[in-house]
């Protein structure tokens, strides 16, 4: 579920707030969004990715909050994770073109 | 220029938009549907309950697609998988899907979106990774003219008598009311997915189904939703593939067997069974142990989304035990929905189109799950033809003015039979659903009686729906998707019931085996007062 919006990585451009699906986020008149509708989340990842400076964590479990803390998330450099691995930065797709889903198909 | 829809509204009182087409979603199929109903002079407008580009079961996803070029093998191609579907399916609406499908990825390519290549420097067009490829369809719906409306899910259909002349809902973040005229609807809404945990089930709640059955639509295949596939145990990654290359095991250590007694080291397709059964006797762990290391990192590079889980919990799955859970996916991965009755994807009410998983895909994949490659395919051409489908019902209906008297068509959820109670409230609706419709020992492994208890309770949570649920304001899209779920269930339930033999994920414990005089697809007609019937008939006039 969505646990973290950082405030100090945050620049409040409401992206987050425009693109989850499941509009778990409010936006707020002087700061960063805030996570209204916790329960709602799906857990799927993708505000972390649109985020342009990698400020969301959504961990990993789905059913219910896990209460991880912003400086544990900093300190194992979990934020950002998943965009990292798909190649997507500041916000912007990318790394589709690099995808070896082929070979695990010939694989399997 | 493409010509976009007309404001005949606007705020305060809400927006009231006419559009040649309106397309219901934010999937695949809806993408597709609206550039395909632009692309034909339609002026369009797609609303989504969240958001077109992150909404749905592909954005979070990596889908196979099912690729198969022209040419000589394709028939063979078709007939193999045909032969795995239970004998429900129709190969002609099988070479159709792949056809179209292979022609769609090809223009995908054509308008650059960055498929991988494969060693020989070919692009390798059979997959297609979740985010990009939904960020990509955005952008062309967008350059089609298409007028999009996110966070705006639909409540209801609406009739002038004859046909379905549009859709109602609401704006969930501008919160207002919105209407759209329309002379064409298609409903691209996705599957039910009976609010389990699982990637992109936000907004599948089953509310396609429900809107079309109350314009007087018919469902197929309702009973097939006994589909779940493995996932880390609490997390949302129902993705099986890195199972494939897995052992199990029980809490006490010991090895989870296979069929023919050896240690299971697959655990996906058939072999869900064993570990379904493990997983109704205790807790389940799983270790990617069967992965070899080139694997390894074609896994972690290829299913990134799948690994996110694990890192965060600090888990090497392929040296470490884990638990596992089967996630229930409804008709998500299962295969019932709203049957289609030509070849634009026409669903026998005037006006109503349906595509992708809102759509029965029983005529593709019968009784087995159409996840891993059918069903993006059939998102991909389905979309196409409900969209063209549309644009030419909205042409031939051409100035005709609607009948003066538009009608909304919502009942439960929106407009209870008798007084509404504060009492009945959505989420314990949805969880007595849950109850029935997602335990392993009710709906993986099926018996009549069990699904005759099941039954009953689901009629009286289904009365308590229709007579007293009622929301206000925003409140009216959870009370929507909650009778949209009872419904679901309801439907699935009887036709499991109805359906006495086991047929591809339809299990019946009591009743082992195959029936001949079953070999057809089941029909469902009605909502409160519904009749389950055969389509054989229907299904050779199909096939003529
Ligand atoms: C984890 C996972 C992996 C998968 N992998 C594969 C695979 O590898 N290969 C494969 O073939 N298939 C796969 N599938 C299935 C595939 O993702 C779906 O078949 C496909 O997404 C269907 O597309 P769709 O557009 O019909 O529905 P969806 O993509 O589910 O979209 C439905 C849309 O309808 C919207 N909606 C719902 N209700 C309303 C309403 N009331 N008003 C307005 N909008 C509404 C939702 O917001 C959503 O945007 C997978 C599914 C999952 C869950
Ligand atoms: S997308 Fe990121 S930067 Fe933008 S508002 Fe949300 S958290 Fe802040
Ligand atoms: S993980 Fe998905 S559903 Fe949850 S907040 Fe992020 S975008 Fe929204």
């Amino acid at each position: 579920m969505i646990e973290i919006v950082s405030a100090t990585r945050c620049i409040e451009c409401d992206i987050c707030v425009k693109v989850c699906p499941a509009n778990v986020f409010d936006a707020t008149k002087d700061g960063a969004p805030v996570i209204a509708r916790q329960e709602d989340c799906q857990t799927c990842f993708l505000c972390e990715i649109y985020c342009p400076t990698d400020a969301l964590y959504v961990a990993e479990v789905a059913e219910g909050p896990t209460g991880i803390s912003e400086a544990e998330v900093e300190a194992r450099h979990l934020f950002g994770g998943y965009a990292r691995a798909l190649g997507w930065k500041r916000g912007k797709a990318g790394g589709s073109e690099f995808d070896p889903t082929h070979r695990i198909r010939v694989a399997q | 220029m493409p010509k976009t829809a007309t404001a005949v509204r606007s705020a305060p009182e809400g927006l009231h938009l006419a559009a040649d087409v309106l397309v219901l979603g934010g999937g695949p199929s809806a993408a597709w549907g609206a550039v395909a109903a632009a692309e034909s002079g339609a002026t369009v407008v797609l609303a989504d309950k969240g958001y077109l580009g992150t909404s749905g079961a592909t954005a979070p996803s990596n889908t196979g697609t099912w690729c198969v070029p022209p040419g000589d093998n394709r028939h063979t191609v078709v007939e193999r998988r045909w032969q795995r579907t239970g004998e429900l399916a129709d190969q002609r609406w099988m070479l159709r899907c792949v056809d179209t499908a292979y022609r769609n990825l090809l223009k995908l390519s054509e308008w650059g979106y960055p498929f991988p290549s494969e060693d020989d420097e070919r692009l390798y067009i059979a997959n297609l990774r979740g985010p990009d490829y939904m960020r990509f369809m955005r952008r062309r719906v967008l350059l089609a003219g298409v007028t999009v409306l996110d966070h705006h899910p639909a409540l209801e259909l609406l009739s002038d008598g004859d046909a379905v002349v549009g859709a109602a809902g609401v704006g969930r973040q501008v919160e207002h009311d919105w209407r759209v005229d329309a002379k064409a609807v298609v409903l691209a809404t996705g599957g039910c997915a009976f609010r389990e945990r699982i990637l992109g089930s936000a907004g599948l709640t089953g509310d396609g189904y429900l809107m079309a059955a109350e314009a007087g639509a018919t469902l197929s295949g309702m009973e097939f939703t006994g589909k779940y596939t493995l996932a880390p145990h609490g997390s949302s990654l129902n993705k099986g593939l890195p199972f494939r290359w897995a052992s199990f095991h029980r809490e006490d250590g010991s090895a989870i067997l296979g069929p023919t007694g050896e240690p299971l080291r697959n655990g996906i397709g058939d072999r869900e069974e064993e570990v379904a059964r493990a997983l109704i006797e205790g807790p389940v762990y799983a270790r990617l142990d069967q992965a070899e290391p080139a694997l390894q990192g074609w896994l972690r590079q290829g299913q990134p989304n799948c690994f996110v889980p694990y890192d965060r919990a600090g888990i090497d799955p392929f040296s470490d035990l884990f638990r596992i859970t089967l996630r229930a996916e409804g008709t998500v991965r299962g295969t019932g929905g709203i049957d289609i009755v030509s070849d634009d994807c026409a669903t026998g009410v005037p006006g109503l189109y349906v595509a992708g998983d809102a759509a029965s895909r029983e005529i593709m994949t019968g009784a087995v799950s159409g996840g891993g490659a059918v069903n993006s395919s059939w998102a991909l051409a389905s979309g196409w033809w409900a969209g063209k489908g549309a644009s030419t019902h909205a042409r031939r209906r051409g100035g005709k003015a609607f009948r003066n008297e538009v009608r909304p068509l919502g009942q439960a959820g929106l407009r209870p039979a008798a007084s509404p109670r504060a009492d009945i409230a959505a989420t314990e609706i949805i969880e007595a659903v849950r109850d029935e419709v997602t335990p392993l020992d009710k709906n993986f492994f099926r018996s009549g009686a069990g699904l005759e208890k099941s039954g009953e309770r689901l009629e009286s949570v289904w009365r308590d729906v229709r007579d007293h649920l009622q929301g206000e304001g925003l409140e009216r899209i959870r009370t929507r998707e909650a009778a949209s779920i009872a419904a679901a269930g309801r439907w699935s339930v009887a036709a499991a019931l109805h359906r006495s033999e086991s047929r591809g994920m339809h299990r019946r414990t009591d009743l082992p085996g195959k029936k001949l005089s079953l070999a057809h697809r089941l029909v469902i007609n009605g909502v409160d007062d519904f009749r389950i019937a055969g389509a054989s008939e229907r299904l050779a006039e199909l096939a003529s």
